[in-house]
């Protein structure tokens, strides 16, 4: 055969020599051509296979990696561009939220609620918002120290376990001290610590005290514990100084049950009805229907007399004491009654004695089982007065050899705070793990730096059979420990890996009981993706009331008074800041106080009456003057703002301030008000006065005007018996004139209007459900990286926000009566308006843009290009709305906003922007975009798997930090919206997708309808639960 | 009947031959120059460099540096623009306008006057320019310019816009039209130049005469072209104001979005322009010895105008508070009563007496023909003129729709800094004008010297 000429050929091309065939002929692999290049060849995928196999198993060589399920479902991996989510839990002392953190290539840049939650049920507070920052505060301690030196782990950890050692010898005295802990897992590791140190005592305190419930609760119901409450089945709400909108408990999911009760529309056209009685204005009071002010002294009488009217119709025998002529007491009493079951009363007081009476009244209207829930206790509070008192005589005493601090300050927020530090100097070992050099780790020698909570692994138990996980959502920055390691360590486990404990904790407590059949893993990796475990709570016990009403009357009567008429004060939680122990935080210090409006500096607010006594005068632009506040033997000079709604005779200040080891944000700010506090009551009935001084001092507002002039196309309400009689109470229809009759002004334009054939974006907020808390306004700061601008600036009338909130105070004036209106009534109704770009369709400032900066989207988006900007600010002039910010400077990297602005002008600060948005340079207008790049990415999404966009897959910032569900955001075409049915959008088959909807909703109402601007922003009007409209609002 | 003609007043008195008029004009060009000069440019300088850094700091950290705010986020910066635009009005409306109502008093009074408006219309520019947050972008941004955005446009729906255009004509008309008429003046100072052998000068006048040569031809030809750029000019007299009201006008700000601003605009502006020319004149004519040019008569010829168009503003304001009762438009009622009674209630009433009390005083003659009197109400006339744009601008903004917003505006000394910056401008160009150009058109007056005045013995 080898010398046959026999030719095979292998094709009609060879067999012609065909010229391409020639060409390749002696090629093993012919080239493809250009269209046919796959673009990868097998030799290129095994190369990048074992180049990726070789970079991952380096990668693992390093750090181990844990399982950690992300809440969508994407693998661990960062892609670069796409965010990670992961279910976890905020926590702050006992403050508690469920949350859901996002990250962006590593970095956790953004916080929201977790909806599957029932304890915070997916809102948020502003201070869980603005959280994410606190993880990169520059104050952070970046590793652990003895005293002021920098220190190696293992050095501090044989130093400690030496000392602890040497005092457990000697029998010492060891305690640690904490906030409330709510994690099970962190107590059994205090107690593995308690158990190698026996001389150990755990006293946790909390820097607003409920002992006194907690008492009361002892002697009423035989345990001390803090009932759930559930405010959504009240249809009375009766609460004494309990601020349960703003910081009273567990003010998120109250929030979201009180605005249950407060949605309604034409088929629901009943709401509860809500009474306040307190001193100083509260966000809750600023809610109510009724609201009295009360001097804090009086209050426990008027519980008493509470008491005495609901048990004269219950026929049962009244207690001595109560107050005769308490504004609103005797029609709530009457109202308690008819709704018997339906009802709640809450009181703020620390003392057990009227608590109690609060029980009494509580089991007399039958609220236990169902607005009051013993059954579900709460662990938010758990803080035992007595034995931190005693701690600290203790250690005054000389009687504590070593003292831990657990994530806590009593330093500056305990009202014996000046004496514990000076006590410390004496104590032995002292040593916190607080992340920040505060006031209490600067008097400790060994600072021993937690993780922040975002680099933790936790478990809690906010209530009793709700559980919930915390994951971290970053590798650690600096070099802190989880603080449970080191309790771990210095007791000398071997075992200190806390999450393997968690997990082991959870197998053994819960996956029993709770597994459901699942596989251990299965269910672990289950419970970290949902973040919650909710097996729910244990049946109803019958609670029956026992408490000593007499006792609770003499107790009352001994510290209550009715005839005082000194000066009183009331110390309130900063709705901003806090407890103080977020101060350092920009966002928190720039975010508005809801009533007084005040940013950076919390003002001694003193009403109208008390001011014209004492000489003080506010003017339209927020100059005042210091007053020296005494309180308790202590004076401290504030400045003072008159407030409306404050009781007279009384004097209110806020938490929070007055940090004195706090870093460059917050330093100087205010006065520690928790020194001036009476024991561990918020309120001081005596000693306290207030006097002007001559120093003259500008506060920051972002609010100068108090009331809303009477203006009707912008704030539109009515009272409910109103409402029921015609949903459109309250409406406003401004007319315009023609020649032969009036009309409706939006059907007059110069212009054809747009059809939008794809989306119609559409907000609606409703203004009877907005408690006006202001979360929504640092996540919008978050997720659009606003800059924040610092004191000067905003005194200056230049904050950034894109979304604020105005609150109108009523005023006594008659309409037209220009300057008897600008002046707020004495105990005035109280509006909040959030107030965002409308996203008009007509937009006024689009047209007078000269480069066409701002322009129409084909969705109805009024959108900004900040690269064309050229800064002429005309079209800030022309809104009317006013909702337009300006740069003023260069925010970012910019020494001059260095102090107030570290998110733009740190290494560390920055890794919290938003890659997502822009960050805007000077000279450039921006505004609220209805969070463009949420809507874009939820379009890519929908894209991506070629279907519509649902409704509910773009969600604003605003509107998931909403916990009330005020903000309602969605897409006007879609006749199945949320939106579209809210506001009963009728379809105009004429011109479906054009701009002048069909509005059906006899609520909703766009602001300033008689300019013709047509936004795509509808409010709902407010329903007040009175009887009577005031004559004028 | 016989129609018999009444005597006019001489308008340039003294007896002055053509060559006087020369003489007596070029020899301000031709002398050293004096003390008071130095020491007036002098001044003008400092207010320049003044204004200047203030600006660089402004430029260099933003526009921060100014008082604005969140809701007030134009005042002085504007205010002055139209100030200034305004002030540049009376220049234009005397060449063109009264040239073509022949009314040849306007011949001693309008190189002067044309020249401050060329420089008003410099510092009136200077505003929109710096008052940008981005100026390095804006500056060519606001033209009808291609650019790398693609199909990216300019917006011909915006007021500013048709501001870029009304100024920018406007500006380069009249930069034209007083050229052209300092052409044949400059060739009088280059001849005299000539003669006296000072070769240098003559060589630049030559230059900026472009080589007149005074052939008939050549003068028929400058008429002509002279009544062409009149006939152009008169109605940017009245569009460019107009067109500046429409930056107002057209917005939804209550306070602003009135329909009278149009004529009500290019009254004050003429107002504020005379107020100005006389303002200058009085001083000119005194420093540079012109009594006999710019007499009593041209000063009471303008105070007429003053009282004219005063009081057309003054029917504007009323008209503007009958509108916003009638109107019945809560924020338009209440932002007319906010001017009146608010907080800004000094800036109204301060605008009332300047700019409505204080011209009804020419109603009397002895005041008119006073030139002290004269002379403190064409300040005061300006200073009404300022505060009426203030008002306008700033007690419309400061309070308008929505409560919560309401602000006040305090100026920061950038802002004043800013304006005397473009003080600091206008005089140093005029002074130098007055000191190297003809502040008085020669070639025209020397048309309405009477042939049969009486004879002077000023012979040289």
């Amino acid at each position: 055969m080898g010398n046959t000429n026999k030719t095979y050929w292998k094709g009609l091309e060879q067999l012609k020599n065909d010229p391409a065939y020639i060409k390749n002929a002696d090629k093993e692999f012919v080239n493809l051509g250009v269209e046919e290049d796959p673009g990868h060849s097998r030799r290129d995928f095994l190369k990048m296979m074992g180049f990726s196999v070789a970079a991952v198993s380096l990668a693992a060589c390093e750090t181990p990696i844990r399982k950690a399920i992300p809440y969508v479902n994407k693998p661990v991996d960062v892609d670069p561009g796409i965010p990670n989510y992961y279910a976890s839990s905020y926590i702050n002392g006992g403050d508690y939220c469920s949350i859901v953190v996002k990250t962006r290539e590593g970095r956790p840049i953004k916080i929201e609620g977790n909806a599957l939650s029932s304890v915070s049920g997916g809102g948020t507070s502003a201070q869980v918002e603005a959280s994410v920052l606190s993880l990169y505060d520059n104050y952070r301690l970046r590793g652990p120290k003895i005293g002021d030196k920098d220190e190696q782990w293992e050095n501090i950890d044989k130093e400690v376990m030496s000392k602890l050692g040497e005092i457990a010898a000697k029998g010492g005295q060891i305690r640690i001290v904490s906030n409330t802990i709510l994690s099970p897992s962190t107590l059994a590791t205090i107690e593995k610590f308690k158990a190698k140190y026996p001389t150990t005592q755990h006293v946790q305190y909390d820097q607003v005290s409920y002992y006194g419930m907690m008492k009361a609760n002892e002697e009423s119901f035989g345990s001390a514990f803090i009932p759930s409450y559930d405010f959504s089945k009240a249809s009375i709400i009766v609460s004494f100084g309990a601020d349960f909108l703003g910081t009273w408990l567990s003010p998120t999911e109250f929030t979201k049950q009180y605005a249950a009760t407060r949605k309604i529309d034409e088929e629901h056209r009943e709401m509860s009805r809500h009474y306040q009685f307190e001193s100083n204005l509260s966000l809750t009071g600023a809610n109510a229907d009724y609201r009295t002010p009360l001097r804090p002294s009086q209050s426990g009488l008027a519980v008493i007399q509470l008491y005495n009217l609901i048990a004269a119709k219950a026929g049962k025998s009244t207690i001595d004491g109560g107050l005769e002529n308490v504004a609103n007491l005797d029609k709530a009493a009457e109202d308690l009654w008819a709704n018997r079951g339906k009802s709640v009363v809450v009181s703020r007081s620390n003392n057990k004695s009227v608590q109690t009476v609060i029980n009494g009244i509580n089991a007399m209207l039958g609220n236990y089982g169902s607005t009051i829930l013993p059954n579900m206790a709460v662990n938010f509070r758990k803080g035992n007065d007595e034995a931190m008192s005693a701690f600290i005589e203790d250690a005054s005493g000389g009687k504590i050899d070593g003292v831990i601090f657990y994530n806590c300050n009593p330093v500056y927020d305990h009202v014996a705070g000046a004496k514990l530090e000076a006590a410390l100097k004496s104590v032995a070992l002292t040593v916190a793990t607080n992340y920040t050099k505060d006031e209490t780790s600067s008097a400790v020698n060994y600072k021993t730096p937690d993780h922040h909570y975002l680099e933790s692994w936790n478990d809690f138990e906010p209530k009793k059979n709700f559980y919930s996980l915390s994951q971290p959502a970053i590798t650690p920055i600096f070099k802190s420990r989880q603080a449970q390691e080191s309790f771990l360590v210095w007791a000398g486990e071997k075992n200190v890996d806390y999450f393997s404990i968690v997990k082991d904790n959870w197998r053994s407590w819960y996956y029993a009981k709770n597994g459901g059949g699942m596989n251990f893993e299965s269910w672990w990796d289950k419970c970290l993706y949902d973040g919650v475990l909710e097996p729910g709570a244990a049946d109803a016990a019958a609670a029956s009331f026992r408490g000593d009403l007499a006792a609770a009357a003499a107790g009352i009567a001994s510290r209550y008074k009715a005839g005082n008429t000194g000066l009183e004060l009331s110390i309130y939680e900063s709705y901003a800041v806090g407890n103080g122990s977020q101060a350092n935080n920009p966002l928190l210090q720039e975010l508005p106080d809801p009533i007084t409006k005040v940013v950076w500096d919390h003002p001694v607010t003193v009403s109208q009456k008390d001011a014209a006594a004492l000489g003080f005068t506010n003017d339209g632009e927020s100059n005042t003057q210091f007053g020296t506040l005494t309180a308790g033997g202590k004076s401290v000079s504030v400045p003072v703002l008159i407030q409306p709604g404050q009781a007279i005779g009384t004097i209110g200040i806020s938490l929070g301030y007055g940090r004195t080891k706090v870093g460059t944000v917050a330093e100087n700010l205010g006065v520690n008000a928790y020194a001036l506090m009476d024991g561990n009551s918020l309120a001081v009935y005596e000693g306290v006065s207030l006097t002007k001084t001559d120093k003259d001092f500008q506060l920051a507002q972002t609010q100068t005007h108090q009331t809303y002039m009477g203006r009707e196309s912008v704030i539109q309400e009515s009272v409910l018996s109103e409402f029921k009689k015609n949903p459109a109470a309250g409406r406003d229809f401004p007319k315009v004139s023609k020649w032969s009759e009036k009309v409706d002004p939006a059907t007059l334009s110069l212009w054809k209007g747009h059809d939008y054939n794809n989306h119609h974006w559409g907000m609606s907020i409703d203004l009877n459900t907005c408690t006006g808390c202001g979360s929504c306004i640092v996540a919008c700061n978050v997720e659009n990286n606003v800059a924040m601008v610092g004191k000067d600036e905003v005194i200056r009338r230049r904050e950034m926000h894109w979304l604020r909130i105005d609150r109108y105070y009523s005023s006594d004036g008659k309409h037209g009566d220009y300057q008897a209106l600008e002046k707020a009534a004495e105990n005035p109704e109280v509006v909040f308006q959030p107030m965002l770009c409308q996203h008009c369709n007509n937009a006024p400032c689009e047209t007078v843009c000269p480069v066409a900066a701002t322009t129409h989207s084909t969705e109805g988006l009024n959108q900004m290009t900040y690269n064309r900007c050229i800064g002429t600010r005309y079209c800030a002039n022309n809104c009317p709305y006013k909702v337009r910010r300006f740069n003023w400077f260069k925010y970012h990297d910019n020494r001059q906003f260095y102090q107030a602005n570290p998110a733009m002008n740190t290494d560390l600060g920055r890794m919290v922007l938003n890659p997502e948005v822009t960050v805007r340079s000077r000279g450039v207008m921006e505004k609220c975009s209805f969070c463009v790049q949420r809507i874009q990415s939820g379009k890519l999404a929908a894209k991506r798997e070629r279907r519509p966009l649902k409704d509910g897959e773009v969600i604003t910032a605003c509107q998931a930090a909403c916990s009330s569900g005020a903000i309602v955001f969605g897409d006007m075409n879609d006749p199945n919206s949320e939106i579209t049915k809210l506001l009963k959008i009728e379809r105009d088959e004429k011109r479906p997708n054009g701009i002048d909807k069909k509005i059906g909703n006899p609520r909703a109402y766009r602001v300033l309808e008689e300019i013709g601007v047509k936004p795509n922003i509808f409010y709902l009007t407010k329903i007040r639960n009175k009887d009577e409209a005031k004559a004028e609002a | 009947m016989q129609a018999e003609s009444v005597f006019r007043e001489s308008l340039v008195t003294g007896g002055k031959t053509v060559a006087d008029v020369s003489q007596d004009i070029s020899c301000q060009v031709e002398n050293k120059p004096t003390r008071l000069w130095w020491t007036a440019f002098g001044i003008s300088l400092v207010l320049l460099t003044y204004g200047g850094y203030c600006c660089w700091m402004m430029l260099w950290h933003g526009i921060g540096m100014w008082g604005l705010n969140k809701t007030v986020g134009w005042a002085w910066d504007i205010t002055n623009f139209v100030w200034w635009v305004g002030i540049g009005h009376a220049g234009t409306l005397i060449s063109a306008i009264l040239l073509l109502f022949r009314q040849r008093w306007r011949m001693s009074i309008n190189r002067a006057a044309e020249a401050m408006t060329i420089f008003a219309v410099i510092c009136a520019l200077s505003f929109p320019g710096f008052h940008m947050g981005r100026l390095w972008l804006g500056f060519y941004w606001a033209f009808p310019l291609p650019n790398a955005f693609g199909s990216l446009w300019v917006n011909f729906n915006s007021p500013l816009l048709w501001d870029v255009f009304a100024i920018g004509t406007y500006f380069s008309v009249s930069l034209v039209f007083w050229y052209m008429g300092l052409i044949p003046d400059f060739a009088v100072i280059r001849d005299r130049a000539v003669r006296m052998g000072h070769m240098t000068r003559a060589k630049i006048y030559n230059g900026l005469s472009f080589g007149w040569d005074g052939a008939a031809k050549t003068w028929m030809r400058y008429e002509s072209v002279a009544l062409i750029l009149a006939g152009l000019s008169t109605p940017l007299v009245l569009s460019v104001h107009t067109i500046v009201s429409m930056d107002f006008a057209t917005s939804v700000i209550p306070g602003w979005h009135t329909t009278i601003f149009p004529p009500y605009f290019v009254a004050g502006a003429i107002f504020s322009g005379f107020a100005m020319v006389l303002t200058l004149l009085l001083v000119t004519r005194k420093v540079f010895k012109l009594e006999d040019y710019i007499t009593i008569y041209h000063v009471e010829l303008m105070n007429i105008i003053i009282i004219v168009t005063g009081s057309i503003v003054g029917i504007a304001y009323i008209t503007e508070f009958f509108i916003a009762w009638y109107g019945q438009v809560p924020a338009e009622s209440y932002a007319f009563i906010n001017r009146a009674t608010g907080p800004y209630w000094w800036a109204y009433w301060s605008m009332m007496t300047c700019n409505v009390i204080s011209p009804q005083l020419f109603w009397f003659k002895k005041l008119r023909t006073n030139l002290v009197a004269t002379f403190i109400i064409s300040i005061i006339v300006n200073i009404g003129m300022w505060f009426e744009r203030f008002v306008i601008i700033v007690t419309s903004l400061h309070r308008d729709y929505v409560p919560s917003s309401w602000t006040m505006f305090h100026p920061t000394m950038y802002d004043i800094g800013q304006y005397i910056f473009t003080f600091g401008i206008f005089f140093t160009f005029f002074f130098l004008f007055a000191k190297f150009f003809p502040v008085i058109n020669m070639a025209e007056v020397k048309s309405i010297v009477r042939a049969t005045s009486e004879k002077k013995n000023k012979a040289h």
